[in-house]
Order: C-alpha cells, then structure tokens, then sequence
C-alpha cells in the first residue's frame, strides 16, 4: 500500500469516526482560544495558566467548570433531544428564564415547607413553566405549521420583555429597594452545595440523573424510539402508525421541561434570587454543546464539561487578559462551523444533515 | 444512413457502482433508437452523459463525427441534443413560456422578453402540432400535455436529436399512441429519436433499431423487425425468464375489504376519489389499474389511515374502520407496502432491526411497558432477514446502505410478519431489477394462496394483468370498470384507463 | 386626550417609515436568498455584524467609509453562509445559528481596543446624513411624511422596486426563482445552480449590511449588544407575510413599524395604559400572529432551504 493509499483509508477511518471528530473539533477550538488569548493577553503565558487553574487547577475552578457545566448538560440535553425530533428549539433561553422565575417565586412565596419539598416544589415549578412554554411552540408547529425556529426565537424575546417588568420598576415580583431582582428564595429552597467556596452544588447530581434519564428515554422506551423515527423520517413515522403531531409537541414539552429546569437549578442553587441580569446567554453555547457530543446524552454531557471549563478558565483570564467570556461565544461558534462541516459528510444525525424542512408535516386523518 | 451520434468506450462510476462500463454506441440520423434494459442496467446513466449532466470517467462521444466534451446540458443543448427526463423537468408554478425560455430566454434590453416567447411557443406549437397554451401554469396541465411542453423545450432549443427517458411510463394507451404519432411526425421531419424503456413491447412497435443494456455494458444491437420479444428478454436478462407467473387457481373466500362510496380529496384540495366501492375477498387479487394521478394513491392512503376519507366506508372483515388511524388498521389486520419505500416504508437511517419494528413499536412482545424489547426484536430480526434472503451484513445495517431490492424486501418481511388479512400493495416492484421483481411477485401470489385479501395498485398494465384475478381500472377518482383477468384486455383495459365508457364483465 | 393627540400625528408616520427601514432591508435579504432556494436566519447576525463594521468605519475614517464596510461585511457573511449551505450542504439552520453566535462575541472583543473602558458599547461616531428632499418635503400631508429622511430610507424603498423589477422582468430573476423552485429542471437547461444561490444570497447578505448599517450609522450612531434585537428575524416574517415577494413585504415591515412606533410615542407621551413591556413585545406578538397564517396562507418557493444534490 503507498502512503497515498494508507493516508486515503486513515482519513476515511478519522471521518467516519464520531469520536474522532468531535475531537478534531474542540482541539481546533481549543487552538483557535489559545490563539485568541495570545493575542489580546500582554503576558500570554500567564493568561494560560490562570486558564488552567480556572478551568481544572484549583478546587474553585473545577467548581466553577462543574456549575457551568450543571446549566449545559441540562440546557444541552434540551436541545439534543428537540434536534432528535427534527425540531430546533431556539427557545431554550427564555424557557430557562421562565423557569428561573417560577422556581424564584416558589422559593420565597412559600413559605413554611420541608426543605425537601420545597426544593422540588420549586424546581417543579420552574421545569414546568419552561415546558408549557416550550409546548406551546410544538403546539404551534404541529397544528399550524409554524417553524418553530421563528416561534421560538420570537417567545424569547417575549420573555425577555417580561423578565424586564416582572423585576422592573413597580414590578410584581421585584423586591423593595434599587435592586431589580426578586426577594431572596428562602433558605428551606435552596440547593445545598458540595463545595462552599465554589459554586458547585447538588444540580450537578441532578444533572447526571438527567443524563440517564434521556438516554434511557431515548434507546430504551417506545417514545424514544418514536421521538427518533419522527425525526428521521416523519413520513415514514406516521405510515408506521406514529403519532406525529403528538410527538412533536411531547418532545418540546420535555426540551422545555429540561431547559427549565436549568433556570431553576440557577436559581434554587447559586443566586437564590430571580433578577434583571440573568440572561441564560449559555443557551447558545448549548447548541454547540448539543452537537459536539452528537445529539447523544453522553456526548453532551462530556461536551457540556468541556464548554464548562472553556467559560470557567476564560473567566479566570479576565482580569490578567483583556478578554472575556465572549471568547466562549466565538470558540462555540467555531465549533459549531467544525462540526457541521465535518459532519455534512455522513448521513447520521438528523440536525445536520441539509434537509431544513424538519419534521414537515404531510397530510394526516 | 449517417451516424449522428457515436459513443465510444463510455464508461461512469458512482461510489459502489459501474453505472456504464466501456459502452459502444451507434445512433443513425432519422432513426428511432430504442434503449432497452431492466431498471438499473444503465440506460438514463448513459443519457445523462450525453445530455451532459454527467461527465464520463472514460471514452468520448461523437456528434457529426466531431469529437464533443459536454460539461453541462448547456453545450449538450447547443449540439442539437434535447432531453425529456423521466420525471419532468418543468417548474410547476412557472408558464408554459417561462418553462420553456428557462436558459434560453428572449430578452429585451435588459429585461425578459415574455411576449416574444409566448408567441415562440404558439410557433412552435403549430409547427409540430403540439397544442399548448404557453400562459397556462404547468401546475395546472394534465401530465400528457405537460409531456408535450417538455418535448417543445427541447424543439425550441433546435433539437436534433430527442432523448425520450421511459416517456410512456404516465400515459393511458391511447395517449401513447398520440405519443408515438409525434414521434414519426418528428422523425419524417429529420429528428433523430432515442427512447429509453424497460418495455419490450413497446421497443418493437415504435423503434427502428434497439440496443439492449445490462449491467451498464452493451448486449447487442438489433433491427426491430428482425428480432424477438423472447429474445430480447434474455438479452435484458440474460437468462430465460419468466414471463409469467404461475398462478394457480384459489377459490375466493368471504369480502374482506368492502369500500362503499368512498371520497376523498387530494393535496390540493380537489376531489381524487370520486365515490369508488369495490370488494376483495379472501385468498384473491384484486388488481386497480390506471394510469398514475388517477386517484389511486389517494385511495391506497385512505385505506391505510394516511388520508382521511371525506365520505364512504371502508369495512374490513364488517367492521367500519373509516378513518382510522395506521396503528388501529395494522391491528385490525391491514399491511401495506407503500408506494414509496424511501419516505414511507422506511426510516432510512434507522437499522433494519428498527426498520423491521416500525408499526410494531406498540404491540407486544416487542413493547413491554413503557419499553422496548429489542432482544426479542433482534430474533425475530434475525429470522426475517434470513427468511427474505436479505442480504446485510446484520440486523445492525442502516436501511439506506441496502439495495432497493433488498430494502423491498425488508418492508414485505416486516408486513407478511403482520399475518395480515388484507394486503395492500402499491407499485411493489417499482425500480427494481428482475430478479427482486420475480420475487415480490411470487410473494404476492403466496399470500393470495394462503388466503390473504390482496389489492395490488399498479401502474404497469401487464403486472396487473399477469397477477389480478380481478382487474379495477380507476379513471379521474372513479371506477371505470371491473373486469375477471382472464376476459381483460390490453385494448380493453386502455379504453378503460382513458375514460371510455365500458361495462363489467 | 392632550397626550393622545401628540402620539397620533403625521410624525408617527415618519417614525413608521424610520423604524421600518432596517426591517426593509432584512426582509429584502431574506427574500433574495430564499427565492434562490436557501434559507437564511442569519441575516441577524450579519446585521449585527455589519452594524458594528459599520461603526468602526465611521470612527476611523468617516461615514462613508463605514457604509462601505458594511456592505463588504454583510456580502462577505453572505458568501460564508452560501459556501456552507451551497457547496459543502450542511443544515442551513445550523450553520447560520453559529453566525449568529459569532456576532454576539466578536464586536465585545475588538470594543475595547477601538474605544478604551467601553467594555460592550462603542462610543458615538460620525453618522451618515440626513436628506431633505426639497420639492417633495414642502407638500402637505406628504410632506412630513416621507419629506426628509436618512439616505438609507430612500435607498430602501428604491430597492424594494427595484428587487420586484429584477424578480420578475429579468433573465437572473427567472433564473433565480427557478433555481429556488426546481433546482434540477433548472440544472439540467444549463443553468447553474450554485452560481444563482450564490448570488441570492450575498445580494442577501449586502443588503442585510446596509440594514445594519442604518441601525448604526444611520439612527443611533452607536454600536451596543442589542442593536439589532430580533430584527433580523423580524425580516424573515415580513418575508413570509409578504408571500416572498418585495412589495408584500414592504408592506409587512410597514405594519411592524408602526407597531414599534406607536409604542415609543405612545410611552414618551405618558399616555400607556399598559406596561411598556407589552407595546415593545408587539413586533414579536405580530411576527407570531402573521406566521400563524392568521392573514391569509403564503407559499413560499418549493425547493426552500433543500440542499441541491447534482446525482
């Protein structure tokens, strides 16, 4: 065999190969970020070693990679299993923005509950919210045709004007005084944490579950298996007797509920309180998250830890390079690029694959 | 005669497939050639190469004995070489006149010249008598006339030479007949014609000469008025084939399906079943003929719960299952083999064993609670793709990889699993070679033996003729009439197909 | 009723035809694109992009300069997008959501360099001007109206006639439609489909520029996070509203102007009965409602956002 040969069958191994290609992607990322510091940093050295220590180095840092990652599991798997469904979910930001806001509610206008079940009663509320939101989108595109890109991206927005009154001036859940922010959720509804001096908390456990659960869902159940078909083939879905317009709407009710949840593990578990700053800006980097780990519940997770410690280490360089979290965006961006470019060329995951017309509902009884 | 057009050594590859390999080829000026082969011996593959849609690996051609290159259709065109696909190439909300000035527009100055093109097409049209209204939206035509723009595209551009790609394949057989009158009206004009077709038949009363391909290389070529159906046949197939079923004779048992004044519209909102009641009882074939866009998939979408049914009834075994959904009708003993294998029958980047599980996916064993089963799915897998001669390196395979025989074949595996009572079938060996055809076929036979009510929706007259004990033709949404296979016609059946009158027999 | 009569006045209009501007010029772009067949919903981001090139051209070198950038920008994004959507197929959606990622990191980078302390926000740069159309601006009634606006009003309206013009009366214009139709029936006439979707989609994406560019230079000549908000999808509605064609989604934007503008004149008047949240949601409420098909069914071209195999 000439080298020719053997770099041709390497190549093809490599492209056909998932692993492989995430990998490829986040070390191009990886680079493109390194790059960036280099650049912007006056002492590039030092800007990477306060990565590494914001990232992984220190008990603070890895707590911090861990509470980033907590939002981008959760926020992932919500994405990951709307692309599943041939659905994409752009809306996961102000689901978790609904779902911060109710879990706030429940945290500090209920008052004299077990700790226990105050916690769930909260973060029930707030998955709850984001999944009725969520539904509605699935609703909206299952019976009117709306694409629920559009749908979405506009009820964020909606959202976001809420979030403005609701913890504006003489807003209905603004507390007395400057500050444009909630009351504090009450001590009974508050996450415990695992580590006091990073922000680490037991979201992160929850998280995990989660993790199980919609693999579980995914490969195991009969929805999972008719949330995938629907996906990759509607019509075929239907002939095969599935109920596409109901699954369509099941699934963003779960990618919602899962999106609010995430809101609500902020909330309950490191600010304990709703205000004006929360912006739920990772939703975006949840896309990348998503598709780096191949739509897959563990992928995503592993994917999730990874843009983890990218936003931890990155924010650690604040103060020693003039750079700042938005080196995340611009590295998520190029993730995303990579791996809709290498994946173009297999024929596997439903979200990258060209067909836009996702999940296009043909006539139905 | 003068060679207008020269082939030599063509040879194109796809991934996984020598599509043509090393071809010769030989068109006379004035002739009409035929092209003949089964469905995938590489008739369109070398027409596209022609047309220069694709560029060959290997070989030249020859147009006047001038060596050519074509990179596009665009040096095709100006070679005097025009191309009517299989499946039109008209732009559906476009005119008659847009269509056809669509890279050769009249302009004026710097914008379209939309006058002059209209009066273009009414030329054109009286010239080869094509009668055409070129501000009709092709939408709104009727397949026949759409054919004719498609052959006026190519007149337009001066066309030498015409590329029939399977044009009979939409046509009733009296259109056909109109088709061929063009034909000889365009060749006593100097046109050179090449027509591609899997159909013997119709090789042998249109053409001068054939050419037979299989497996992308050339067989022969023959005078077709010195050659035989028969030996044809085997040039196509290379092996004595049978050219009819055997089918023994079954006496029909108690009305399985019972369809009363069914209706139902289509995708645009107009009435494609019109009213239409029929019976198929157990352990016979029951065969719906017509030509495509007569309301027949409607049909078969309604009695397999993807369409709903405006009025009417549709009992199975007596019992009314008017729209109902798919899952209740597999329930109720309903299998169907769609019309299209790739969108309907199967979820191509599923695994077979997911494949094989799709309608199956609430019923037990395989769904155990809120689970599935896929151990269990796996042996019944296993059993099927063995049974059915599939041929996949495992249960794990995505569908896509296989061939659309073998991908047939999971979908008839998967619905025979159904032990259904009522079959139905909808262009079952479309775009498959011989050898999966024979199978499908002696399938079908198989279930109607073992007493299964089968409906075999066709467009290929002759399958329904070979296969039916009794033949429906639908016309425009409705029965034109209902005849025993054995007292049907080819002749008489196009009468029906074209919407004469006729009475059941 | 005093506070009432201010807000409905003919400079509601005006603000109408102002605030409609960039939404023209997103609309426009989204048109073109899709005419040829891709979809597009990165036209926010590149507006956002193309605003803050739009920005830094000022400041440097003037406004002129900095209109130009943004066009180059926008045209530049609009290649990118075409390359990954035409050639290499990928899903459109997808690859246009990273864009817009991109646009929310990439102007809080460079900020700081440009505009010292400004950590988000620029500071303010020359803008580009303000034209008083002489004969037309002393009418009555229309006068006010559409008298005197920024250049890019004008340039926008001009376009929408134009674009129809070239839509429908030219040889590209068939040719891109087609393409956008039945890619294949096009291909196999010889026209070449990837050179047309190209083209829709960086007159796309210039045209989303020169949106981004009057959302900077041409108002507020400032560049901050939330420059664009939304309009860029907001575009895509009007485009749908507008059954894909430039004079129907004129007449979308117009709507969604004017609910914009009625809710600044209406809060700055004292007159709301109702938190300003819920007037500033009205764009996205509408965009919801015209999507719904609440206003009548629109079709768009049939081989939208499907990649074009030549097999």
């Amino acid at each position: 065999m000439s080298t020719a040969e053997r770099t041709r069958r390497l190549w093809a191994r490599i492209t056909s190969s998932e692993l492989a290609l995430s990998l490829i992607a986040v070390a191009v990322g990886l680079a493109a970020g390194a790059l960036i510091l280099a650049i912007t940093s006056s002492e590039p050295l030092v800007a990477y070693g306060a990565f590494w220590q914001g990232a992984f180095g220190s008990r603070r840092g890895l707590g911090e990679t861990f509470y980033y990652g907590t939002q981008l599991i959760l926020t992932g798997l919500a994405v990951a299993i709307s692309f599943r469904c041939g659905l994409f979910n752009l809306g996961a930001q102000g689901q978790i923005l609904l779902g911060a806001m109710g879990a706030a509610w429940a945290g500090y206008w209920l008052p004299g509950l077990p700790p226990l079940i105050h916690v769930t009663v909260a973060l029930l509320v707030g998955s709850l919210l984001g999944l009725v939101w969520s539904a509605i989108a699935g609703y909206l595109k299952a019976r009117l045709n709306m694409h629920e890109v559009i749908t979405t991206l506009m009820m964020n927005y909606l959202v976001i004007n809420l979030k403005s009154w609701i913890v504006g001036v003489d807003g209905p859940m603004k507390q007395p005084g400057m500050i444009p922010a909630s009351p504090p959720v009450l001590e009974s509804a508050r996450l415990p944490r695992i580590w006091s001096d990073a922000r680490l908390h037991i979201g992160i456990l929850i998280a995990v579950v989660c993790v199980a659960a919609v693999w579980y869902l995914l490969f195991r159940t009969r929805l999972g298996y008719k949330i995938r078909a629907v996906g990759l083939s509607p019509s075929a879905a239907e002939y095969g007797g599935i109920q596409v317009a109901r699954n369509i709407v099941i699934t963003m009710a779960i990618s919602g509920f899962l999106a609010g949840l995430a809101g609500s593990i902020e909330v309950l578990g490191v600010n304990y309180r709703f205000s004006q700053d929360l912006t739920a800006n990772y939703a975006w980097d949840a896309i990348a998250v998503a598709l780096l780990g191949g739509l897959h519940p563990f992928g995503t997770f592993l994917a999730a830890l990874l843009f983890g410690a990218l936003s931890s280490g990155f924010t650690s360089t604040q103060g020693v390079a003039d750079v700042s979290r938005d080196t995340v965006l611009i590295i998520t961006a190029l993730i995303i690029f990579l791996m809709v470019l290498i994946r173009s060329r297999k024929t596997t995951a439903i979200a990258t694959r060209g067909d836009t017309t996702s999940a296009g509902l043909e006539q139905r009884p | 005669m003068a060679t207008i057009i020269e082939m030599r050594g063509i040879t194109k590859r796809f991934p996984g497939v020598v599509a043509n390999d090393g071809i010769d080829l030989c068109i006379e000026q004035g002739e009409i050639h035929g092209l003949l082969g089964e469905n995938g011996a590489g008739k369109t593959t070398l027409m596209n190469v022609l047309y220069g849609l694709y560029e060959p690996d290997a070989g030249e051609i020859l147009v006047h004995s001038q060596p050519v290159r074509f990179s596009s259709p665009h040096d095709a065109i100006a070679r005097g070489i025009g191309m009517v696909h299989q499946h039109f190439m008209l732009i559906p909300v476009f005119t008659v006149a847009e269509n056809l000035v669509l890279g050769a527009e009249l302009t004026r100055g710097p914008f379209l010249d939309m006058a002059n093109a209209e009066a273009r097409v009414r030329d054109l049209s009286a010239q080869y008598g094509l009668k055409v209204d070129p501000l009709a939206h092709v939408e709104d035509l009727p397949v026949g006339i759409q054919q004719r723009v498609e052959i006026l595209k190519a007149l337009y551009r001066n066309a030498e030479i015409l590329i029939l790609d399977e044009p009979t394949a939409v046509l009733t057989p009296q259109e056909v007949g109109e088709l061929y009158t063009i034909l000889h009206a365009l060749r006593d004009q100097g046109h050179t014609i090449i027509f591609i077709t899997h159909k013997l038949r119709e090789v042998l009363t249109i053409c001068d000469r054939v050419t037979v391909l299989r497996d992308g290389k050339v067989v022969g070529t023959r005078n077709a008025h010195e050659v035989t159906e028969a030996a044809l046949a085997r040039m196509m197939v290379g092996r004595d084939v049978l050219l009819r079923v055997e089918k023994p004779p079954v006496a029909p048992g108690p009305p399985v399906l019972q369809v009363q004044g069914l209706r139902a519209r289509n995708n645009r909102g107009l009435l494609a079943v019109d009213g239409v009641s029929f019976e198929v009882h157990a352990g016979e074939i029951v065969g719906i003929a017509g030509v495509e866009g007569n309301g027949q998939t409607e049909l078969a979408e309604v009695l397999t719960g993807l369409r709903r049914a405006e009025g009417g009834r549709i009992l199975i075994n007596g019992q009314d299952l008017t729209n109902r959904r798919p899952g209740e009708l597999f329930r109720a003993g309903v299998a169907h083999i769609p019309e299209d294998r790739h969108q309907r029958g199967l979820v191509l980047d599923f695994s077979l064993l997911e494949n094989l599980l799709l309608g199956f996916q609430d019923t037990p064993p395989y769904a155990r609670g809120l689970e599935l089963d896929y151990d269990v799915a796996r042996r019944t897998a296993k059993r099927l793709l063995a049974d059915f001669d599939v041929r996949a390196p495992s249960s794990e395979t995505k569908a896509r990889a296989l061939s659309g025989g073998n991908q047939q074949k999971v979908i008839l595996a998967r619905e025979f699993e159904r032990q259904p009572k009522l079959l139905v079938a909808v262009q079952p060996t479309r775009g498959l070679d011989v050898g999966a055809t024979e199978f499908v076929r002696q399938q079908l036979v198989r279930q109607r033996g073992e007493g299964k009510a089968v409906l075999l929706i066709s467009s290929e007259l002759t399958e329904i003729m070979d296969l039916s004990d009794r033949i429906i033709v639908m016309y425009e949404g409705r029965i034109q009439g209902e005849v025993a296979a054995a007292e049907a016609s080819e002749q008489m059946l196009g009468l029906l197909m074209a919407g004469a009158r006729g009475g059941t027999a | 009723m005093q506070g009432w009569n201010s807000v409905l006045s003919l400079s509601l209009l005006a603000a109408t035809l102002k605030i409609a501007t960039p939404l023209i010029f997103a609309g426009l772009a989204a048109v073109m694109s899709e005419r040829g067949g891709v979809v597009n919903i990165g036209i926010e981001g590149t507006m956002l992009l193309s605003a803050f090139a739009a920005v830094v051209g000022s400041h440097f070198w003037g406004p002129w300069v900095g209109l130009l950038l943004a066009m180059l920008l926008g045209g530049l994004l609009g290649l990118l997008h075409a390359y990954l959507s035409v050639t290499v197929k990928v899903n459109q959606i997808v690859s246009a959501t990273a864009i817009n990622i991109a646009a929310l990191g990439i102007p809080r980078l460079i900020i700081p360099y440009i505009w010292p302390g400004h950590f988000g926000e620029t500071g303010l740069v020359p803008p580009l001007p303000e034209v008083r159309l002489p004969l037309l601006a002393d009418l009555p009634v229309i006068g006010p109206i559409l008298g005197q606006h920024s250049l890019l009003t004008y340039v926008a309206l001009i376009l929408v006639e134009v674009l129809n013009v070239l839509l429908f009366n030219t040889r590209f214009g068939l040719r891109l439609r087609a393409v956008g139709e039945h890619p294949r029936a096009a291909d196999t006439l010889g026209v070449d489909v990837a050179h047309m979707r190209y083209a829709g989609v960086i007159i796309g994406g210039v045209l989303a520029g020169l949106g981004g560019a009057f959302l900077t230079i041409g108002k507020v000549p400032q560049f901050a996070p939330n420059t664009t908000n939304g309009r860029g999808f907001m575009g895509l509605a009007a485009m749908v509203f507008g059954n894909w064609k430039p004079g129907g989604t004129l007449v979308a934007c117009l709507i969604f102007g004017f609910a914009d503008a009625f809710q600044a004149a209406a809060q700055s008047a004292g007159v709301l009965p109702v938190p300003r949240e819920i007037l500033m949601s009205l764009p996205y409420l509408l965009t919801l409602i015209v999507l719904a098909g609440f206003v009548g069914k629109t079709v768009g071209p049939a081989a939208d956002g499907k990649p074009y195999e030549k097999a």
